[in-house]
């Protein structure tokens, strides 16, 4: 089988990226290329995605290759396919990597590499989300480190190389035990393929999640579970281990916090929902089950604690990446209520997945927001800011509706996720679903107050900008409005209409949970 | 001797002969310059004749095994004669530029190299504990002369203490020897496993008795040195740093990969059966898991560049003696990776990786004369293409898909997994994170910091060649592994 759709998607970016930095004559070339490409591969996500919500069965667009690695032993496949739960998350990489692409217009320091690395980057994300090989999927998974670490690095502003590093070994660290756990699930099932496919004869070939269940496995299936737990917890980034996200979001320029915050995030996300759910539904002597009141009370504590530290922050990037620990707080509560019955376990997770990918799409505006404000402002020190709305009001209406957004405003996508992870998680945990709601109400405190001091008041505060400089604040040039444009049509699309991904996650939220 | 026993071990005399033959033509020739070429050319020789080996073109090759019974040239050995000899080629090519500042020696430095190169190439043919000790001293003692090449207090104190600890290690290896000859009567390996399963055994006892137990750690104590593993490692950064930089390339290449050879023939061949195993592979296991920290944890602080590769290449051996631990209780029935074929493929990958990093690391510092981590700053600048062929071999070390070291290590601990070393694997991976540390520091100083000096480097055509040739090596085999895979399961059909 081979459709050859999803390869492009996956591959164009990197493909293009190269062929730009090769060829490319001058950095203007270099920058229409990109851009063009990115726009591309957004169109090929989009066919991807409304391919799929047009006809939502099982696994589709499969592109497959099985002699990838034919030696026994470790019988790993080409093996791409989008199903409902992937199927959100590529439009989202599609999305948000265009974004990031029109966003990076106004870089001027070394153009050709800093196009090719972003590409690069898409690519590997693009790639974890549709890799049903599980060898595949951590190559893709581990890959996206290499040029994440050189985009922070180099194009980065205050500590980058500090705040890079931190990003890779955390990162590499939830990678190590990933690897471990990978192979061992490889070993007791005999299989890397993700999910069960067809085969060419009619029959079914079953994948992991049909092997696993009730079989001997060669670890503990608890041990298992906690290392893949480990692995993704890192990337979500849940507490304990978020501290390399406020560094990281902090430091990286607007586009690449743009794509960590909007679509690395959800790989962790995404990992839990297919791999902690996914397979260990029937595992032999523990199941995802036994682990949701463990999860249930991690995902309180994030919110909790993400909330409460968000409204410390007085740098304006900071507050926001702070805010992320707290919202995929939801998403882990959302999957926490696969304890319950079969209503709430869907409405769990197809709240957990909701979230994912309006979270994406608000904090992916939030950053370009807080990009478009610092260049301008030249300072994101919240205490030196005020009064902007008088003169950059087209920006403030954007930081605005990503504000409102974030903290679950009805009409916009925040709302319809947030409704939903509370009202499975209620039923099940009321407890921690009681505490982690706090964290909605601080949400609404943190951002409200991060408007009002920035946006709203007389002027800039003693210490900040001077009065020319506050007078010669500029608008958002027409161009820069392009990818806000295109995040805020998705919140609100998803606000007022939520079957257009609801349809799609549940028919892969019910083939998972079974 | 019969002219089949010539056969067997010609592509051995061929090497020696080539490295005679440079020596000779050192002092006949006037134009020394091409005596780097003559030997790359030369080494066809031994590669024709070990390729005629493995396809059975000339003479009679039916029965690999000669000299009654102590060389054989199974397909085992013929991996590791390809292996050793590419190495030696590309050392050779990329360090034509380093020779000229030895106008004086470079006859003698080529031609030590390949002796010690012979002696490897018998090293892994070697089956039979005599052989394997005299092949062992053969591939030492010209290292030690090679070592202290500079003449200055480093390079002696490097030769010195090269030959001083070898001496030590092969005292040891000997004893071991003598121990399990003590019990078994026999230095052939496959006769030693016949006599182990029927000389009575205490069962209470590891390896049926304390004293082969003895004999077999003393002997792995032996090859550890050579491995470079904890404790034999401290040998290594002092070596590396005090020798010429192609012979510490020459050694963490080739001398790893021979001692590696040995190691899994003399465990598999003469301990090889299933109680044994079982005693053995936890004591190499627990090498494992130290070897890798430790190595890990000693280049974290290193701030010269060849001390650095040098604690990396002890904690590389860590990786691969997890592979060698592993032996598997399934192995072969279930279909499942064996572990020694994961080293195989490991010593591949890491003979490609590893070639990449040092020829990079050869190109930059015989120009700029400075081994610091310091002195590669602003290579990105200085010095694109090798800069870039230097990240690719370090993030091959480090183990980043696609490359070929992610799938060396992919294999070597799916099959410590399968073999049920599920913790060895985990110190391995919890490690690998660590060692991110240090070689992405290396990456930093190129592409972050800023330079000295805006001077270009332009390295070496040849040295190019055989540095791209490497690092295309590390790419193509880490996308596509199959063929490597296949090789090295082909070579391991005798074990």
């Amino acid at each position: 089988m081979f459709t050859g759709i999803l390869t492009a998607t996956v591959f164009l970016p990197a493909a293009a990226g190269a062929v730009i930095a090769l060829a490319a004559r001058s950095d203007q070339q270099v920058r229409w290329a990109s851009i063009a490409s990115s726009i591309v591969t957004f169109a090929l996500s989009l066919i991807v995605f409304s391919g799929y919500y047009v006809d939502p069965d099982g696994v589709r667009f499969i592109d497959r290759f099985e002699n990838w690695i034919p030696i026994p032993g470790l019988e790993s496949q080409y093996l791409l396919g989008v199903d409902g739960l992937s199927a959100p998350f590529i439009l989202l990489t599609g999305l948000l990597g265009m974004a990031a692409a029109l966003a990076s217009w106004r870089i001027r320091l070394r153009v050709r590499e800093y196009y090719l690395w972003l590409l690069i980057l898409t690519s590997a994300v693009m790639g974890v989300f549709a890799s049903l090989d599980l060898l595949l999927f951590f190559i893709f998974f581990e890959f996206e480190l290499i040029p994440m670490y050189m985009l922070i690095s180099i194009w980065g502003t205050g500590r980058p190389r500090y705040s890079a590093m931190k990003f890779v070994l955390f990162t590499i660290f939830g990678g190590a035990f990933l690897l471990v756990a990978v192979l061992a699930v490889f070993i007791s099932t005999g299989t890397f393929q993700m999910v069960a496919l067809p085969s060419e004869a009619g029959s079914v070939i079953q994948g992991i999640p049909q092997r696993i269940a009730g079989a001997d496995l060669i670890a503990p299936a608890a041990l298992l579970f906690s290392f893949f737990l480990i692995a993704f917890a890192v990337k979500l980034p849940l507490w304990p281990l978020h501290n390399w996200l406020p560094d990281a979001h902090t430091d990286a320029p607007t586009a690449v916090s743009v794509m960590l915050a909007g679509v690395l995030l959800k790989m962790g996300g995404y990992g839990l929902l297919r791999i902690n759910v996914g397979f260990f539904q029937e595992t032999k002597g523990f199941t995802v089950h036994d682990a949701a009141g463990v999860l249930a009370v991690l995902a309180a504590v994030s919110t909790l604690y993400g909330a409460i530290v968000t409204i410390r922050q007085t740098d304006m990037k900071r507050l926001i990446a702070f805010s992320s620990v707290s919202h995929m707080g939801f998403v882990m509560l959302g999957i926490s209520a696969i304890a319950g019955s079969g209503a709430a376990a869907s409405g769990g997770l197809n709240g957990a997945a909701m979230q994912m990918f309006t979270h994406g799409t608000i904090t992916g505006l939030a950053f370009l927001m807080v990009g478009l404000v610092y260049d301008r402002a030249h300072t994101r020190y919240i205490p030196h800011l005020g009064g902007l709305w008088r003169k950059i009001p087209a920006i403030g209406v954007f930081f605005l509706i990503a504000g409102f957004a974030s903290l679950g405003l009805p009409g916009t996508s925040g709302f319809v996720s947030e409704i939903m992870v509370f009202l499975a998680a209620f039923e099940v945990w009321s407890f921690a679903a009681g505490f982690a709601a706090f964290g909605v109400v601080l949400a609404a405190g943190y951002v409200l107050w991060m408007v009002q001091r920035t946006f709203f008041g007389p002027g800039p505060a003693k210490g900040g900008m001077s009065a020319t400089q506050y007078e010669a604040l500029e608008d958002a040039h027409p161009f820069d409005m392009v990818p806000v444009l295109a995040l805020s049509t998705a919140i609100f699309a998803v606000g007022i209409w939520p079957r257009l991904l609801t349809d799609v996650f549940r028919t892969g939220i019910e083939a998972t949970i079974r | 001797m019969t002219a089949h026993d010539w056969w067997i071990i010609a592509p051995e005399l061929a090497a020696a002969g080539l490295a005679a033959l440079l020596v000779i033509a050192d002092l006949a020739l006037r134009n020394k310059r091409i005596l780097a070429e003559l030997a790359v050319i030369g080494l066809a020789a031994p590669l024709f004749f070990s390729l005629n080996l493995w396809f059975g073109w000339y003479g009679d090759t039916t029965d690999p095994s000669a000299l009654f019974g102590a060389i054989t040239a199974d397909r085992f050995a013929l991996f590791f004669h390809f292996l050793l000899i590419g190495v030696s080629a590309a050392v050779i090519l990329a360090s034509t530029k380093y020779l000229e500042r030895m106008p004086g020696l470079r006859g003698e430095f080529l031609a030590l190299m390949l002796f010690s190169m012979s002696g490897m190439m018998m090293l892994v043919s070697a089956k039979e504990l005599v052989a394997i000790y005299v092949s062992l001293e053969l591939t030492a003692l010209p290292v030690a002369a090679l070592a202290a090449f500079h003449r200055g207090a480093r390079s002696v104190e490097a030769g010195l203490k090269f030959l001083v600890l070898s001496a030590i290690a092969s005292a040891l290896l000997l004893y071991g020897m003598v121990y399990i000859y003590g019990f078994t009567g026999s230095t052939n390996l496959e006769i030693i496993l016949q006599r182990l399963n029927e000389i009575p055994s205490q069962p209470d006892q590891p390896f049926g008795s304390y004293g082969v137990l003895l004999g077999v750690v003393l002997i792995v104590a032996g090859f550890a040195f050579k491995m470079a593993v904890v404790p034999w490692q401290m040998w290594v950064p002092d070596v590396y740093e005090g020798s010429p930089t192609p012979l510490a390339a020459f050694l963490s290449v080739a001398s790893k990969a021979a001692a590696f050879a040995v190691i899994i023939r003399v465990l598999y061949a003469a301990f090889g059966s299933e109680p044994l195993t079982q005693d053995w592979s936890g004591l190499i296991a627990a090498l494992a898991a130290v070897t890798m920290t430790v190595g890990n944890l000693l280049a974290l602080s290193q701030k010269n560049i060849k001390r650095l590769l040098g604690y990396s290449t002890v904690s590389q051996a860590g990786y691969m003696l997890a592979g060698v631990a592993a032996v598997s209780a399934n192995s072969g029935s279930a279909g499942f990776i064996a572990g020694p074929q994961g080293v195989l493929y490991y010593l591949m990958g890491y003979a490609f990786t590893n070639l990449a990093v040092f020829l990079s690391v050869i190109a930059i510092t015989h120009r700029t004369g400075n081994e610091l981590i310091s002195g590669l700053n602003g290579m990105g600048r200085r010095s694109p293409v090798v800069a870039m062929l230097l990240t690719v071999g370090l993030l091959s070390l480090l183990g980043v898909p696609p490359t070929v070291g992610f799938m060396s290590k992919a294999f070597v601990f799916s099959a410590a997994v399968n073999s049920g070393l599920i913790w060895l694997a985990v110190i391995g991976v919890v490690n690998t994170a660590v060692s991110a540390y240090y070689y992405l520091r290396i990456v930093r100083a190129m592409y972050f910091e800023e330079p000295s000096s805006d001077e270009p480097i332009r390295a070496d055509l040849r040295a190019l060649a055989a540095t791209g040739t490497a690092a295309a090596g590390v790419a193509v085999f880490g996308i596509g592994p199959w063929f490597l895979l296949k090789l090295a399961e082909e070579s391991l059909t005798i074990l």
